[in-house]
């Protein structure tokens, strides 16, 4: 009985997905789905090598200080980074008072200390890097409708993100002939800036980084555009990841640790089965 | 109850003899897992993992209660709490590491553990009570895991959140309120995100109870084994203390090795990265797709497009993707072969195989985005799935000529057994 029943469920489920499977076979013969315009020109990131890749990456501080340093006179105009503290920049080698100083440089929401409107004050080593608009209104009004993402997690929230990170910044592109004769349609609309390596090829933001020494690096760098992304790239690695190194770095003792004692388990496991055929 | 000759408990200093007549809780633990256990000598490595998710398990209820005492279930703070916890506290990246890829590892593990039911009928009887507790956990896990992806509040788990409970308003009549009626609002909210948060810490304790049932009514027959042959006499057998404790001992230890390997070095291999954005419930990311572990069954959903007589596409698939789970409850009853183990069963064997690259199928189809081929594929690969449970099982386990089982465990072991001789000179 309960075998009938069962071959009954199993076939009625096996007829509604052939039937979808046919309907959908049938529409896909009669109409087949054209290559989008995002199908046909969207670009995986370009390979970006950093010194924190890898099973013994560790961050290149140095380079971590020009990602700053990027950030600091070009992306903050836009861009926050409110998971990160001013005192979190210790951790790229700057010391107090050079954190104290890059922190004042800030302007954060305050309190009038007489009376208690809200104004701004110079930022502090325990403040968290600003919104640099005041809501997101005067956000998208400034920027073609659109909200400058903040750049804490960016690495993390998309995929192969320091590459793609470092991609965008240098993908900034004319509208290619072929891509305009395949697609009319998909002209990049007024306020928009073409780059393969964005999601649906048209972004908002203006390319940010244009000229080489745009930048004047402290540590002497030629700061070319190639070179900044991969600074900046190297930076909001950082930022998304602080606890990378240590992270890495016990991780080896952690996995040294297991294989002995897997090993001495196994020696034990052979020992007491020793006399025993299974 | 055990087999006759196990060893019996027999406390001898005068402290776990006060302890034995009080509280004896030595006596069960000896008896569980100790020297006073008999498990069939032959177990080979896929009998592991049963342990290895008792660990899993553990791993998530302590990471999981320590992170909660950093964690703010409100939606204006909750993206924050976690970053908070990844950032500032002590180990905190350490600890939510080690829970979101403990859920994958259990899941991984889980799955091996259903799959070598499958593959050596371990659900048949006398273990069908077995098996349905560990549907029961199994159902349990993917309630709890759902849960728990909401908590991070970023995308991925607002939208999840959203088309997960969304196809409760599938069901006819009482769908749309009973959809509001779970989320305690039109959309996820900060209603849904608390009674999430609470199931989500109340839920493992519900499963470590039922796997307290699950190990009980194990331990009333004994486990099965490769062979499928049920232990006759005492050369089957080893006691579990030190044999077995051994085995799932070293073997404990190389999957937590592998586990360390992707917590240390890649964390964010299995998670999406969408959920690295808060969740905005303004805009919809390109592809919803739940975690890895749900894919196949993700697939199974979306494989149903066109309505069938009177019944919406969209109920269609919820009622598969729930059924497809569901089936296994029955699997003691549909599949009738008398012989429990793949290795003896000729067909069965081989479509077991079909089976499991089916599944792997199914998984791949149900991360993909919902388009052709994908959806083509999964239509065909759901096909297999449920005409497997539901129609091959039961068909040929009336018409396979199984091949011939060894008398006993110890003739599979030795080549011979002594019962066994003297069983054919007395007859
Ligand atoms: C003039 C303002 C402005 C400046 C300066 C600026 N950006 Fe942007 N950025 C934007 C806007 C607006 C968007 C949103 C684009 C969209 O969604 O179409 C954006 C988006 C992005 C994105 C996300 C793209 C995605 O996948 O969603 C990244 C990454 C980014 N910017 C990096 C940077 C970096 C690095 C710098 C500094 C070198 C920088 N931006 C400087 C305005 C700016
Ligand atoms: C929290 C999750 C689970 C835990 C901790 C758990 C634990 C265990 C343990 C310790 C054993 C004995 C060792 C072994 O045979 O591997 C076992 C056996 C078994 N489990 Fe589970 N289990 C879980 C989930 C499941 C699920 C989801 C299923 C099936 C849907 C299942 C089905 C079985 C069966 C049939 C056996 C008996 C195997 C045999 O003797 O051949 N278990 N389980």
């Amino acid at each position: 009985m309960i075998r009938i029943l069962s071959i009954l469920v199993g076939l009625f489920f096996s007829l509604a997905l052939l039937w979808s499977l046919g309907k959908g076979a049938a529409s896909f013969i009669s109409e087949p789905p054209a290559a989008t315009v995002e199908q046909a020109f969207h670009k995986p990131p370009r390979e970006l090598r950093l010194a924190s890749d890898g099973l013994f990456g560790t961050f290149d501080k140095q380079q971590l200080q020009r990602g700053f340093q990027v950030y600091d006179e070009v992306c903050k105009a836009c861009h926050s980074l409110r998971l990160v503290a001013f005192r979190d920049l210790k951790a790229l080698g700057y010391n107090d008072d050079e954190v104290k100083a890059i922190a004042a440089k800030y302007q954060v929401p305050g309190v009038d200390p007489n009376t208690g409107e809200a104004n701004t004050r110079p930022g502090r080593p325990t403040d968290f890097f600003p919104q640099p608009f005041a809501n997101d209104i005067a956000a998208r009004a400034a920027n073609n409708n659109a909200i400058p993402p903040d750049l804490s997690l960016m690495t993390k929230a998309r995929h192969d993100g320091a590459a793609y990170v470092y991609s965008l910044l240098t993908g900034f592109q004319e509208q290619p002939a072929a891509l305009l004769k395949q697609f009319p349609d998909a002209r990049t609309p007024a306020g928009l800036h073409y780059n393969p390596y964005f999601a649906n090829l048209n972004l908002a933001m203006a390319p940010p980084l244009t000229a080489d020494g745009q930048v004047t690096y402290k540590d002497g760098t030629r700061s070319t555009v190639d070179q900044m992304s991969r600074d900046v790239a190297a930076f909001l690695v950082w930022t998304a990841e602080p606890k990378l190194e240590k992270r890495k770095q016990t991780g080896w003792p952690v996995l040294g640790f297991l294989l002995f004692a897997t090993i001495l388990g196994n020696l034990a496991y052979r020992n007491i089965w020793r006399d025993m055929k299974h | 109850m055990s087999f006759p000759w196990a060893n019996h408990y027999n406390p001898q200093h005068p402290f776990m003899k006060w302890m034995d007549e009080k509280l004896p809780v030595p006596r069960l633990v000896y008896n569980a897992v100790g020297s006073g256990y008999p498990v069939p000598r032959n177990l080979n490595y896929w009998w592991n993992f049963g342990f290895m998710a008792l660990a899993c398990l553990g791993i998530q209820i302590v990471t999981g209660v320590i992170l909660a005492m950093h964690y703010a279930a409100n939606g204006l703070v909750a993206f924050d709490s976690v970053e908070h916890i990844m950032r500032d506290v002590n180990w905190g990246w350490m600890l939510r590491y080690a829970h979101a890829n403990g859920a994958s590892a259990f899941f991984v593990v889980i799955y091996i553990h259903i799959f070598r039911g499958f593959f050596f009928g371990s659900y048949k009887a006398p273990r069908e009570m077995v098996w349905l507790l560990g549907v029961v956990i199994f159902l349990l896990m993917m309630a709890t895991a759902f849960m728990g992806y909401v908590l991070p509040w970023g995308q991925m788990s607002f939208w999840g959140a959203k088309v997960i409970t969304g196809l409760f308003s599938a069901i006819p009549l009482v769908g749309e309120p009973l959809q509001q009626w779970l989320l305690g609002g039109f959309a996820p909210d900060n209603a849904a995100l608390n009674r999430f948060f609470s199931l989500h810490y109340l839920l493992p304790f519900v499963i470590v109870g039922v796997v307290v049932l699950h190990i009980w009514a194990l331990h009333i027959p004994g486990s099965s084994n490769p062979t499928g042959v049920e232990v006759k006499s005492e050369s089957d057998t080893v006691p579990f203390y030190p044999y077995f404790i051994a085995k799932d001992g070293w073997t404990l230890g190389a999957f937590l090795f592998i586990y360390c390997a992707v917590l240390f070095f890649a964390p964010n291999m299995l998670g999406h990265p969408d959920n690295y954005i808060p969740a905005n419930p303004m805009s919809t990311p390109a592809h919803i797709v739940p975690e890895w572990y749900f894919w196949p069954f993700y697939a199974i959903l979306r494989a149903f497009t066109a309505d069938f007589f009177f019944i919406p596409a969209k109920l269609m698939g919820v009622l598969a993707m729930f059924s497809a789970i569901l089936v296994w409850f029955f699997l003691p009853w549909l599949d009738r072969s008398p012989v429990r183990s793949g290795w003896y069963r000729p067909m069965f064997k081989w479509f077991f195989a079909v089976l499991c690259i089916d599944v792997l199928v199914l998984g791949y189809c149900g991360g993909s985005p919902a388009a052709e081929p994908f959806v083509m594929i999964s239509q065909i690969a759901s096909v297999y799935y449920f005409m497997h449970f539901l129609i091959i099982l039961p068909i040929i386990s009336s018409i396979e000529q199984p091949l011939p089982l060894p008398f006993s465990i110890t003739e599979a072991v030795l080549g011979k057994d002594e019962t066994a001789a003297s069983g054919a000179v007395a007859a």
